[in-house]
């Protein structure tokens, strides 16, 4: 018989036409030991609680939907394997957005954050005959950005931002590092300058918090620290 | 429910398991308000020569009494953890790609904050008791 894990799952639910006070629901599930995280999720939903919310898309850690608090720090529930967790697995949702409903927060003053710092390609000067082109090097200068898939680990391990929601917070600083970097793009002063704003990238405080939590281990904190070199010494 | 900022912080934030770089951060923002409420006390002892000598003579008496001799100690704990913490953060920000050695970055300042802090304390704590 395939080997099994004994796992006590603590899940805090609230459910905001029923709860005043988000409580903890305990599950006792027997699952193997390279079952993630997210399929004990499944099995209490499925087989428990039916009234369990939460979100998830892909659950293979590239849509970014199940970031979740797993006993105290940010990950993808569909990343984390149980046998890295047992016995008691602590499940939260990501701190510092509102919560609708047990894990599920309201994504969307985060996505207005992102919004804020001008996530796309900005170049208004007519296309050459053939594509835009690029060296290897100035490719290399932000390719680790490219890989956010906006799962909001980073933004809500962030102290600054749980003190403060208006902070634009680590993942948008990341998108906007993603097109300041890219010599292609034109528009990188206009996205300094709303970085430079009293809620930008000076509130980072240099924790390492989002560096630790990010499932795609983007050098967050590093890029963080190139946009402020880049605002102190105004070069790129 | 809409969370929002210090009770967030307070109630939640510090059950979350960061790494070194949050639980210094903590401690600098504490060491922070202490150093700046002495620095608030400080510029109200000066301010009370306004009065005369004599006013002012009878607060400094205060700080010399034992229980607030034992609170420079905290004082300096606090100046000079605020102090090498800062630097540190400085150091980290100016060389971005120091980010992997973050864990090592508090050990080195740990150990020098305790090699100047652990005999300036006794230092003090010797004098108190000796006099």
């Amino acid at each position: 018989m395939a080997e099994t894990l004994k796992i006590e799952l603590r899940i805090k639910r609230f459910n905001p036409e029923k709860d005043e006070e988000p409580w903890w629901g305990e599950y006792e599930v027997e699952m193997g030991p390279t079952d993630r995280v997210l399929d004990a999720l499944h099995y209490v939903k499925w087989h428990i609680d039916g009234t369990l919310t939460l979100r998830r898309s892909c659950g293979h850690g590239i849509c970014g939907s199940d970031a979740m608090r797993i006993n105290g720090v940010n990950r993808l529930a569909c990343k984390v394997l149980l046998r890295d967790v047992a016995p008691v697995v602590t499940v939260e949702p990501i701190l510092g957005l509102p919560v609708i409903k047990d894990l599920v927060v309201d994504m969307e003053p985060f996505m207005a954050q992102y919004r804020s710092v001008m996530p796309y390609f900005v170049n208004d000067e007519p296309p050459p005959p053939r594509e835009r082109l690029q060296s290897p090097e100035e490719r290399e200068r932000f390719d680790d950005t490219t890989k956010c898939i906006l799962c909001a680990c980073c933004t809500t391990s962030c102290p600054s931002f749980w003190a403060r929601g208006e902070y634009v917070g680590p993942a948008a600083i990341v998108q906007a590092h993603r097109f300041i970097f890219d010599s292609r793009d034109k528009a990188a002063a206009q996205r300094l300058e709303i970085l430079n704003e009293p809620d930008g990238v000076w509130r980072c405080r240099t924790v390492y918090n989002c560096t630790n939590a990010c499932p795609r281990e983007i050098k967050i904190t590093e890029a963080i620290a190139e946009v402020k070199k880049a605002l102190l010494f105004s070069r790129l | 429910m809409v969370q929002g900022g210090l009770q967030v912080l307070v109630k939640e934030g510090l059950r979350y398991r960061g790494r070194e770089g949050q639980w210094t951060w903590l401690l600098h923002r504490l060491t922070g308000i202490g150093v700046f409420l002495f620095l608030a006390l400080h510029i109200f002892d000066i301010f009370l020569m306004v009065f005369g000598e004599e006013v002012f003579n009878e607060l400094i008496f205060l700080y010399h009494q034992p229980w607030a001799r034992v609170g420079h100690i905290f004082l300096f704990f606090g100046l000079l953890f605020h102090a090498f913490n800062g630097i540190r953060v400085t150091i980290m920000d100016f060389w971005p790609s120091l980010w992997r050695y973050q864990r090592q970055g508090v050990w080195i300042q740990t150990v020098i904050f305790l090699a100047v802090f652990v005999p300036s304390a006794i230092a003090i704590l010797m004098e108190i008791l000796g006099s």
